[in-house]
């Protein structure tokens, strides 16, 4: 027990150490981390050992990663991205492997020089979208042409395990078979192994489709968070092992399942939870690539491997410029697409270990490869950093006048809180083209809306991780219509403290709540009832008789004296007695003024329709 | 230099090309206030005190706004009735405006030839636009003719709207600095081209 907390005291902190001088420095999270994997490697400071266990363990951090990559990819996004998926990802897989092959068979048998060829084509899922993301190029057109390529080589992974065994020409030491800790599918025929694989995917979707809802609204109802975790938690790792028992990849299952969910109102709830889980999985799977880097093997054989790790880069590097014109991405975009997938990827780890396993490398062989894929790795987030740098210079502008029009779908809004008056908020923005995320934390209200068509999350949205999921980072406003004065606060201070750019728009419960809230210094305060009190006395006075046009002249003036005099009321509120004093005055005041105004009003419209000049 | 008001009304402003561009073309000459009023009373709640408070601090006070129905949007008719008080616009003891600019810039749908005795509207510009020369009088203000930009219906190539806008800028200019010679410019059917009565001193 001890042992196990001081080697993971020993990852966090060094962790905790890489990452915020690496990010200092403009390098990224990732290289943070494979820095501090050398540094407390074997070949470091020796400050750990089992690097390789670690390694399998934390790569489960991939899996998690591409769940929730699949929860942002609704399906219909999924099916509009199909083009680049098959197109450049087959494409670069297909011609890399060719290349790599054509290299490697000067050397090597075909076989292995195939095999070679396959596994070196798969690019780095993980430090690629960590980076991506990190640096905001996701939605860039190289981010999205990286992210087809990297879902295709996922994809691609499943029947490359299928075939590298059928390359074996060496004799196998070990035995062979995958170790399942369920059942071993290979002991069945191969059409029930069809079988069983393809059920598997169909209980997938189908559990993710309609299991998983009901399921989570009733855990939701609970109200117990961690459960929800281990719920969020259990379903990935379930999908997971599902997917390894039947022998495809674990990535796929989850991916598969968060795409499924993608559609779904806990879709942000599960990002929140899942994601800190992902971090910190990958972080320290990042730190055990740098750790496993063979220093003694690198220095021994080491122009052999600056020239592996160069004609890597090198042929990946150009079939991807390739690619790239071909598939007509434009100019700009091309180094970066070029760069981001040029390095070896974790599949390669795992792949070579098959190719050990089953007989179709020698160690000698992998060995140096791996040296080289590693490497590789680690040089990914440095060339991002070399492009950021060489691409800030020609930062010309488009001459062309920009339009200030902005686009009603184009403004982000969070509505926080669904219930009586969030509901007609909502469809008034809605109605006007303005799309909110809804928050709202119950699940029942939730599922009956979402039926409705409205866009809408589960989750409390006094959260700071679930307004981060919503996208409070990048939204303009915050509409907030909680029916707690407390949690509404909570709230405020939450997006005031870490969006700042975020307007705020707030209901009040009361004069009393509204004035909580301009402690709070929130400009835009509007108290739930006033509206409708005015409303209901203008009909009221309507079926006295009173001129309807006066009436709502009179609805008009009082609203906005009563505005304006809240200011005041608010600086002597604390002193309760002048408070009363002064709101009776204001009273007396009010009722001055509207007289005044009205007969103001009266005067100048008698004046300006009777026209009647004494002077003439 | 002479401080100008530009009292800007445009219901739509989203659909709007021309008027938005005339705007931006001076919204930030010295000097200059524009004070749209849709966006500042959408209600239609003019604040009196306000508006006769900008028109006191100013020299020049311009309408700026879409020719609709031979007239004005609605907010600005609303803003004749609320604002122009009676002992302060105008009547003995009402001087408030006295001595000051007053014109429109207006932007019309047809064309020019439209405007004319033999056209299709059978008026000019200058006389569909007499009620405002002759509130101009009562509240005696120095009237001039309109600013115009005709033909916006059949849409104006951008470089049009370039020309209309630089001229409109110049023109704001000239008069801020008493460059032009009002008493010709009254004579003339439209303020545009007003670069031939520049003051010759």
């Amino acid at each position: 027990m001890e042992a196990f907390l001081l080697q993971l005291f020993i990852f966090l902190a060094a962790a905790a150490i890489s990452v915020p001088i690496a990010k200092k420095l403009g390098l990224g999270s990732v290289l943070g981390y494979l820095m501090a994997g050398i540094v407390i490697g074997p070949f470091g400071a020796a400050l750990i050992h089992d690097v390789e266990a670690i390694m399998h363990f934390t790569e489960f951090g991939v899996v998690m990663m591409l769940f929730l990559v699949g929860l942002e990819l609704k399906p219909s996004l999924l099916w509009q991205l199909r083009t680049p998926i098959l197109g450049f990802g087959g494409a670069q897989v297909l011609i890399s492997s060719v290349f790599i092959w054509g290299v490697a068979v000067v050397f090597l048998p075909w076989q292995q020089a195939l095999a070679i060829g396959l596994i070196l084509s798969l690019s780095s899922t993980a430090i690629v979208l960590q980076t991506l993301q990190e640096k905001g190029k996701m939605k860039t057109e190289a981010g999205q042409s990286v992210f087809a390529v990297l879902l295709f080589q996922d994809l691609a992974v499943i029947p490359m395990l299928a075939i590298l065994p059928l390359l074996a020409t060496l004799t196998i030491s070990g035995g062979a078979h995958h170790d399942s800790v369920l059942f071993d599918i290979s002991t069945l025929p191969n059409y029930i192994q069809i079988l069983v694989t393809i059920s598997a995917i169909v209980f997938v979707l189908m559990t993710g489709k309609f299991a998983c809802r009901p399921i989570f609204r009733t855990i939701a109802n609970t109200g117990v968070r961690e459960i929800f975790v281990a719920a969020a938690l259990g379903l990935v790792i379930g999908t997971s092992l599902l997917m390894m028992t039947v022998g495809l990849s674990p990535a796929l299952g989850a991916f598969l399942a968060g795409v499924v969910l993608a559609d779904s109102e806990f879709r942000h709830e599960l990002e929140s939870d899942i994601e800190p889980f992902k971090g910190l999985l990958l972080g320290i799977f990042f730190i055990s690539i740098g750790a496993s880097l063979n220093f003694t093997l690198i220095s021994d054989s080491f122009l052999l491997i600056l020239g592996l790790t160069c004609g890597l880069i090198a042929i990946k590097g150009l079939v991807l410029l390739l690619v790239s014109v071909v598939f007509k991405i434009s100019k700009q975009e091309r180094p970066l697409f070029a760069i981001a997938l040029a390095q070896g990827g974790e599949f390669a780890f795992v792949l070579f270990q098959l190719t050990k396993t089953s007989g179709v490398l020698s160690i000698e062989v992998i060995e140096p490869l791996i040296s080289a894929v590693a490497i590789s790795m680690f040089l990914a987030p440095v060339m991002f950093v070399i492009h950021e740098k060489m691409s800030h210079k020609p930062n010309k502008k488009p001459v062309e006048a920009s339009k200030d029009v902005i686009e009603k779908g184009d403004h982000k809004v969070i509505l926080a809180g669904f219930g009586r008056l969030g509901t007609d908020i909502g469809r008034f923005l809605i109605s006007a083209g303005i799309k909110p995320v809804i928050l709202d934390h119950d699940a029942n209200n939730v599922s009956l809306l979402r039926k409705l068509g409205f866009e809408v999350y589960y989750g409390d949205a006094t959260r700071l991780d679930l307004l981060e999921s919503a996208g409070a980072a990048t939204a303009e406003l915050l509409v907030i219509t909680l029916g707690d004065t407390e949690s509404a606060k909570q709230l405020v201070a939450l997006a005031k403290k870490h969006y700042p750019q975020l307007k705020i728009v707030v209901n009040a419960h009361d004069r009393e709540a509204a004035f909580e809230f301009m402690d709070l210094e929130i400009e835009h305060i509007y108290r739930e009832t006033l509206g409708t009190a005015l409303n209901m006395g203008q009909a009221a006075m309507k079926q006295l008789g009173v001129d309807p046009y006066e009436v709502h002249r009179l609805k008009q003036i009082f609203y906005k004296k009563d505005v304006e005099m809240m200011p005041e009321l608010y600086k002597l509120r604390c002193e309760e007695e002048k408070y009363i004093v002064l709101y009776q005055k204001h009273h007396e005041r009010l009722e001055e003024l509207m007289k005044l105004d009205h007969n103001e009003n009266l005067m100048a419209l008698d004046k300006a329709w009777t026209a009647k000049n004494p002077e003439l | 230099m002479k401080k100008i008001l530009i009292n800007f009304a445009h219901p739509a402003k989203s659909r709007s090309n021309i008027n938005i561009a005339l705007r931006n073309a001076v919204e930030n000459i010295e000097h200059v206030t524009v004070n749209d009023l849709y966006a500042n009373y959408p209600d239609f709640m003019i604040d009196i005190k306000r508006e006769q408070a900008l028109c006191e601090a100013h020299d020049i006070i311009i309408f700026q706004h879409p020719f609709y129905w031979y007239s004005t949007p609605a907010i600005m008719k609303e803003w004749l009735d609320l604002v122009l008080e009676h002992g302060w616009a105008y009547g003995t003891e009402g001087k408030a405006l006295a001595g000051k600019v007053f014109f429109q810039a207006i932007t019309t749908g047809g064309d020019a030839s439209n405007y004319q005795k033999d056209g299709y509207n059978e008026f000019t510009l200058k006389e569909l636009t007499a009620p405002y020369r002759a509130t101009a009088k009562l509240c005696r203000l120095t009237w001039l003719p309109p600013f115009v930009v005709t033909g916006v219906h059949q849409g104006l190539e951008p470089e049009e709207i370039q020309s209309y806008s630089a001229e409109y800028k110049r023109t704001l200019i000239a008069l801020r600095d008493s460059l032009l010679d009002l008493e010709v410019l009254t004579q003339q059917e439209t303020l545009n081209n007003n670069h031939l009565v520049s003051r010759s001193e």
